[in-house]
């Protein structure tokens, strides 16, 4: 299934074209097309291992499509050379899964870095625009911080200021509910949502979370062995018929892993 | 077999691809780096770590490789009737070769290693993509200051090394087997030209920029989990282990070769 929309595809924020991605023998991405539209919020879900990562970082050209093509703002990236992609990024804020703080960086200084690569503010001016991105992810007051101070939760909200601190056109968020408790992922949904209404950025996030998905979503697509085999709203998922999809979604194994692991336990 | 071995030598060569590549990308950073006070405020806090690192090892390092040189030489030398000019054989050895090769050795062992880990870990949790992400090229960021800490320390260091192994020989030589201390000096200071200064110092900054370099390239290429980074130290020690000696073996060749092609043979005694 090809995840685009001819008639929006003027407008793409990010357009991937027969992207395909192999590791070694493991084919990844198998000619995926993907098409994202401005304002929207688009979850990706799948197997852990599925190539939702893959698709984040050939967005943000970390990765280099094996064939196919990728483009923000109908600009080809995939073959640009590094140096030209330093204008491109700062339009793009990424949140990791683990965060990634400098660990030798305050929390204040971690959020001020993309600030001072990009921008002529002085001192003063970052200070503020630090702390004015702090309070929108609740986070005012842990400036002086240590990234190892935090806890998961507050490292993924220091992250996200980060990550929207040269207020980008496009967030990408990588499972960015894993390793926390309900309450706390739950607050990064709400803050996916809050940074959705308050900034009007188009957001793509990867989880296997599907109380997230349900939550943040506009559009739902679903990625297994390197093809999308299911796009749609997130009413529409709950009504999906493919067992592929039913599986992930009800959160049980296939039948036919069921049987094999029952199979093996009675040998 | 055959295949074995095709396969090892093409990994091998990939591998030296990879790295010439890294490096010249660290090159092309390098370069208008220099004239840009940014680059100087993210290296000074690595001269602090490399030197501060460095330093206490190589002085043990040198003081003991000069006593157990002099403790060595005194008996030959007296035999000779030479053991007067015993500073000169222990500072031509420790400017010329072991003081560059030591410090370089223990450069690589105390923070290459370390850099190796760092950045290592940077690459497991993501922090070198987030540095790219966010549009600053990770190779000037945190390549170019560690190359340049390593690069200009390592001929301070070599000097430290090459103090404190004259020191510890002078040592040996006047306090334990009672050779006036003035001709120790004057010997010394006879023997030792500006041509020796020049390749130590020659020796160990190449030294000191190929620790650098190799530590980051290891660190950048690690792979993931902490036996990743630990086998990329590793891995970034023994690969700087092996090129200072095999580059000690060129440079020495080289230099001595241009030494007698323009100065003729040097006698030391």
């Amino acid at each position: 299934m090809a995840a685009t929309d001819d008639h929006s595809n003027n407008n793409a924020v990010v357009r991937l074209v027969g992207v395909h991605k192999r590791f070694g023998e493991t084919i990844v991405l198998d000619g995926i097309a993907l098409v994202l539209k401005p304002g929207q919020t688009t979850v990706i879900i799948g197997e852990s291992g599925a190539g939702k990562s893959v698709i984040l970082k050939h967005i943000v050209r970390l990765l280099r499509p094996d064939r196919g093509q990728v483009y923000f703002r109908e600009r080809r990236i995939d073959d640009l050379p590094e140096r030209d992609l330093v204008d491109i990024r700062p339009r793009m804020g990424f949140l990791f899964q683990l965060s990634a703080l400098f660990d030798s960086m305050t929390v204040e200084q971690n959020i001020a870095f993309p600030i001072y690569e990009h921008t002529r503010l002085n001192r003063v001016e970052v200070k503020d625009l630090v702390r004015r991105k702090l309070a929108m992810v609740g986070l005012d007051g842990l400036q002086a911080q240590w990234p190892a101070e935090l806890s998961g939760g507050q490292k993924k909200r220091v992250a996200l200021a980060r990550a929207i601190a040269l207020d980008p056109e496009l967030i990408l968020y990588d499972e960015p509910t894993t390793g926390l408790d309900p309450p706390r992922a739950d607050e990064i949904n709400e803050l996916i949502l809050k940074l959705q209404s308050e900034l009007e950025v188009t957001s793509v996030v990867v989880t296997h979370d599907m109380a997230s998905a349900r939550k943040v979503a506009d559009r739902i697509l679903m990625l297994y062995h390197g093809n999308f085999i299911f796009d749609g709203t997130p009413d529409s998922i709950a009504q999906a018929e493919d067992p592929r999809v039913r599986c992930f979604v009800e959160g049980r194994c296939t039948d036919e892993v069921l049987r094999s692991l029952r199979e093996k336990g009675n040998a | 077999m055959l295949t074995a071995i095709g396969g090892k030598t093409v990994g091998s060569v990939m591998s030296l691809g990879r790295f010439a590549v890294f490096s010249w990308q660290m090159m092309r950073w390098l370069i208008p780096g220099l004239s840009r006070w940014r680059t100087w405020v993210r290296t000074m806090p690595l001269f602090y770590e490399v030197g501060n690192r460095t330093l206490p090892v190589i002085v043990v390092t040198g003081t003991f490789v000069g006593l157990v040189l002099a403790v060595q030489s005194y008996d030959q030398l007296l035999a000779a009737g030479f053991e007067q000019r015993m500073g000169v054989l222990l500072s031509i050895t420790l400017v010329q070769e072991l003081g560059p090769v030591l410090a370089g050795v223990m450069l690589a062992g105390r923070v290459g290693g370390a850099l190796t880990a760092e950045l290592g870990t940077m690459r497991v949790t993501e922090q070198i993509s987030a540095l790219s992400v966010m549009g600053a090229d990770p190779i000037r960021q945190l390549v170019v200051p560690r190359f340049l800490a390593c690069l200009l320390l390592a001929p301070l260091l070599t000097f430290f090394c090459d103090v404190f192994g004259s020191l510890s020989g002078w040592f040996v030589a006047v306090v334990l087997k009672g050779i006036p201390s003035s001709p120790y000096w004057y010997y010394i200071s006879d023997a030792i030209e500006t041509w020796d200064v020049i390749v130590g110092f020659l020796k160990s900054l190449v030294f000191g920029g190929l620790i650098g370099i190799i530590a980051c390239y290891k660190g950048f290429n690690c792979r993931t989990g902490a036996e990743g980074v630990g086998r990329a130290c590793t891995e970034s020690f023994v690969a700087s282990f092996i090129v200072i000696l095999i580059t000690d073996f060129f440079i020495g060749t080289f230099l001595s070769g241009v030494y007698r092609g323009v100065f003729g043979f040097k006698s030391i005694v």
